[in-house]
């Protein structure tokens, strides 16, 4: 996965709180495999009507080029699935800016590339007024923390090891193989000192 | 002279391999669940050509997309594929499946401690949120994605930031008729789906000591519903007892050597929380929630609230919640008709929790449909050795078989769209049941209420003189 440390696109305004991760990706559509694509499942219900065509007036729907979400409260809240990130990285989305973020849907997006920016409830108000049913470039500085709307500047909040890791795109997996000696001595340690840790045989 | 600790330091200092200096932690895995959702995981893993760390510490179950009704015959494609998918990533990497057909099938969060996978003082990761279930037996448990799955398959570990540390200390004895479901619904409707953003919740005090395994377990189950990735209670002799004679627990010496440990599983008393919170267990009240949040719960005898009374950030959700579920404002949520019932999932498909539903259902019929999906196999031929499924299937409801069912409808088991559902779920989120499906979430207890007078019901009176 590739760093980032600077983006610029354009931002829309979603302004409603707990868009949970069931609303994010429908659960009907997760046994797709990645390889075909989330993008299209992204807030499906939301904007599809039953019949599956777009619903004209949504924000995304009109916008299809932004990759800049601002959203309400606790965005993300709910399930684990990483699907839920897939489908905002698949439609385009390199940022979601919110007041708070459910825990394992911020991690999930650090985890591929996608900035969950936490902003003040007044902020987010300020964004939401600014941009209301339109969309508008806005810049995204990963070094500086700040995001900038037309003339104005926003900070935002983000984790230090969260930061490192969008900047340099690293890769979990590669980075912890470095460590397989002291992984290999606490187990050994665990095993000692902890026997009961370990399964013990059904019957 | 030590600092004094909490539980969560404990449990963690356990499992820290090393710190980062950004202060984010790689912590060592004991026990690593997976489902037929994993597979983001496994194929990440194949991209990788990577093997499974230690599938002795991995094991598998499907439940997600469990089909509850005919399981020998042919299933939805999509349906059969998931479940191909995991079978084929179990065989290939040698981990343990509880497959369809293993008489300790059942959901994730039920079977692990069941098969006394689940022990105290483990690090528990599982690729789903209510993970924090585990956290009852004083575990550290917490649910990642798939790319936390992906490593935890490769390493073994998992890099974390410590949370903080918050109390939520119930003291008292909870009424007749109310929960451990009621306490999760309660404080969840007081500090918010965010209130727990951010912390590991301890929970203590009387009243969740008073808790079998089986509430202690539906309270940590609901964590992550407040916003909190950990739930957790200090084992005691509650614990142990569950736990002694498990398939997969410690035995003969090593089980006296386990319980030793494990009794020093606990906070200092003088140690400090970050965040604390205390609640009387005799303010609470049977709770249901009246919107598309679990935050947006009212007692069984209150009004639906009107927005404009709530908070401004609130009003709005509110006001579009109470559109989607077809409510009016003001009036009592008591009498609200509903047109199924769902009981089961993993937050209350376990054994009491179907005692529970059939004291109110014995001798009584259900005005509504509904299915009762048990947690497991084994909770289900438990629940038929003692005559529950009698009691069911004699009210009108359909005995089924166990998976995660409508909690989430991936097997195809849906509420249509605009039908309103009593559910012992976790989830009143819109459309998790279906798309267009209103969910009301309460107790196993409240369901069965719901189901017999076909509206949403005070459990209370249905119970007085029954044994509950
Ligand atoms: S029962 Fe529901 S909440 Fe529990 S594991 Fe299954 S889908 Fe997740």
């Amino acid at each position: 996965m590739a760093g980032w440390s600077t983006y610029r696109g354009s931002a829309v305004s979603l302004p409603l709180a707990n868009v949970d991760t069931d609303q994010l990706i429908p659960a009907r559509f997760m046994s797709a495999p990645r390889s075909e694509g989330y993008g299209k499942f992204l807030l499906h219900d939301m904007r599809r009507d039953d019949s599956g065509a777009d619903s004209a007036d949504f924000v995304l729907n009109r916008h299809q080029e932004a990759g800049v979400l601002v959203a309400g409260r606790n965005f993300g809240s709910g399930s684990s699935r990483e699907a839920a990130v897939y489908a905002l990285v698949d439609a385009g989305f390199r940022a979601v800016i919110a007041p708070a973020f459910g825990d394992i849907f911020a991690s999930n997006a650090v985890n591929n590339g996608l900035l969950p920016a936490q902003v003040t409830a007044e902020d987010a108000e300020v964004l939401h007024a600014t941009l209301g049913k339109d969309c508008a470039e806005m810049t995204i500085d990963l070094e500086t923390g700040v995001m900038t709307l037309g003339n104005r500047s926003i900070p935002f909040q983000l984790r230090d090891s969260w930061r490192t890791k969008l900047i340099n795109g690293w890769d979990d997996i590669d980075l912890t193989l470095h460590h397989a000696g002291a992984i290999a001595a606490y187990k050994d340690k665990r095993h000692s000192q902890t026997p009961w840790a370990w399964p013990s045989a059904a019957d | 002279m030590t600092a004094p600790l909490t539980l969560l330091d404990r449990l963690w200092s356990a499992h820290e391999v090393l710190r980062r200096e950004d202060g984010t932690s790689l912590l060592w895995v004991d026990r690593h669940l997976v489902h037929e959702g994993s597979h983001h995981a496994f194929a990440k893993l194949a991209a990788r050509k990577a093997a499974v760390a230690e599938p002795a510490l991995t094991f598998g179950v499907v439940d997600h997309y469990a089909p509850t009704r005919g399981r020998e015959g042919a299933m939805a494609p999509d349906v059969a594929r998931m479940i191909d998918t995991l079978r084929r990533n179990a065989d290939q990497h040698g981990i343990r499946l509880f497959d369809l057909m293993d008489p300790a099938q059942g959901i994730v969060h039920v079977i692990g401690p069941e098969q006394g996978l689940t022990l105290p003082g483990l690090l528990i990761n599982c690729g789903d949120s209510h993970t924090s279930t585990h956290g009852a037996f004083g575990a550290l448990a917490f649910g990642i994605g798939a790319t936390e799955v992906a490593h935890v398959l490769s390493t073994q570990t998992i890099w974390q930031k410590k949370p903080d540390a918050m109390r939520i200390t119930v003291e008292g004895a909870l009424g007749p008729g109310v929960s451990a479901k009621d306490i999760a619904l309660h404080w969840i409707a007081r500090l918010g789906t965010g209130g727990a953003q951010g912390f590991a919740v301890e929970y203590a005090g009387s009243a969740v000591r008073d808790l079998s395994m089986e509430g202690r377990m539906t309270l940590c189950n609901l964590s992550i519903e407040g916003g909190a990735r950990f739930g957790m209670i200090a084992p005691d002799d509650t614990t142990f007892a569950y736990l002694k004679g498990r398939p997969h627990a410690p035995k003969g010496i090593a089980w006296d050597d386990a319980c030793a440990d494990w009794s020093k599983h606990r906070s200092d008393p003088d140690a400090a929380f970050t965040r604390e919170v205390h609640i009387d267990a005799a303010q609470i009240a049977p709770t249901v929630t009246w919107g598309t949040s679990p935050e947006q719960a009212v007692p069984v005898d209150a009004d639906i609230p009107t927005p404009a009374a709530l908070e401004a950030d609130k009003a709005k959700a509110a006001s579009a919640a109470l559109e989607y579920m077809g409510l009016t404002a003001g009036k009592p949520i008591a009498g609200t008709p509903v047109d199924q019932v769902f009981i089961g999932s993993c937050t209350n498909g376990r054994i009491e929790d179907l005692r529970a539903a059939g004291a109110v259902l014995t001798g009584r019929r259900a005005k509504v449909p509904g299915i009762v999906s048990p947690g497991s196999a084994k909770v289900k031929a438990q629940a038929e050795a003692e005559g529950l499924d009698r009691i069911f299937i004699e009210a009108g409801l359909e005995w089924v078989a166990s998976g995660c069912s409508m909690c989430v409808g991936m097997n195809g088991d849906l509420v249509e769209s605009g039908k309103r559902c009593a559910s012992s779920t976790n989830r009143n989120f819109r459309g998790r049941q279906g798309r267009g499906a209103r969910t009301h979430l309460m107790s196993p207890a409240m369901v069965a209420a719901a189901a017999v007078t076909g509206a949403i019901t005070d459990v209370r009176p249905m119970l007085q003189g029954r044994a509950a």
